[in-house]
């Protein structure tokens, strides 16, 4: 699967990352919390969120993610947009809620990021 | 003692948002030039943006430091106030102080210090009420 077959089971807007489509992905993961992320992702993954602010951006950059999916129509500002681009990230709106945007993922056959040994199962992913 | 290798100060505002976060940014890039594995280069970067994080929503300031030896990484973190008065819960996950403002960054959810412990080979924070806090974390390079 790859982050086009994403774009397309969400009817996602791509913002920006439009020559870096046809990476392969293999897992997500979907929190509002950043030190969950932190706590949880071991894998260069998707990450599908509800926040907006600079802070998903450097959590992506601190664990090098591939691509962030913002749920429910929400639009990062453009400072963000940049910073994305120079990070070489793809960035996709879906029109979904972040419970329909994971579900229509994990249909498409995409699973949750792995935890790492030990870490509680309240995951993020 | 024999000086670092590599050794780096970054000074923390309290309540800089806009900011937080570029000091950790800034050692993970260091640590990519230095040739450090992925792994590691993920593990220290982490406890670095919880550290820093944590110094932005509760400290009122401090300085937090990287140095690099040929066989492990040394990160540490001193603010100056005001404490932390119960070490035990603070260290426990879902326990939080954290304001709503914080909690809008995505912060704030009590994950803070037990993903730095996590995340570090060996761990030590030492606080008093009304004075600062230190923490030590330890990345052995094998």
């Amino acid at each position: 699967m790859t982050i086009r077959d994403l774009a397309d089971k969400l009817g996602s807007r791509v913002l920006i990352g439009h020559d870096r489509l046809d990476q392969p992905v293999y897992s997500a993961c979907c929190s509002d919390l950043m030190s969950d992320v932190l706590a949880f992702v071991t894998e260069k993954t998707v990450l599908l969120t509800g926040l907006t602010n600079m802070h998903v951006l450097r959590t992506a950059e601190i664990l090098d993610l591939k691509c962030l999916i913002f749920a429910r129509g929400k639009m990062p500002g453009q400072e963000m947009l940049e910073r994305a681009e120079e990070m070489g990230l793809v960035v996709l709106c879906s029109p979904h809620t972040m419970f329909t945007s994971a579900g229509l993922l994990y249909e498409a056959g995409l699973r949750g990021a792995l935890m790492p040994s030990g870490a509680a199962q309240q995951s993020a992913s | 003692m024999s000086a670092s290798a590599l050794d780096k100060h970054y000074p923390i505002q309290h309540g800089d948002y806009t900011r937080a976060g570029e000091a950790s940014a800034d050692i993970k890039r260091t640590l990519r030039q230095l040739g450090v594995s992925a792994d590691m280069m993920r593990r220290v970067s982490v406890a670095a943006y919880e550290a820093e994080m944590n110094m932005v929503i509760h400290s009122l300031g401090g300085e937090m430091c990287l140095q690099v030896e040929a066989d492990h990484i040394r990160l540490t973190t001193q603010d100056v106030g005001p404490g932390i008065a119960d070490i035990d819960s603070a260290m426990r996950e879902g326990f939080s102080t954290a304001n709503e403002e914080a909690q809008s960054m995505g912060f704030g959810a009590g994950m803070g210090l037990p993903n730095i412990k996590r995340n570090a080979d060996a761990f030590d924070i030492q606080s008093q009420p009304g004075q600062g806090t230190r923490i030590e974390a330890v990345f052995y390079l094998s």
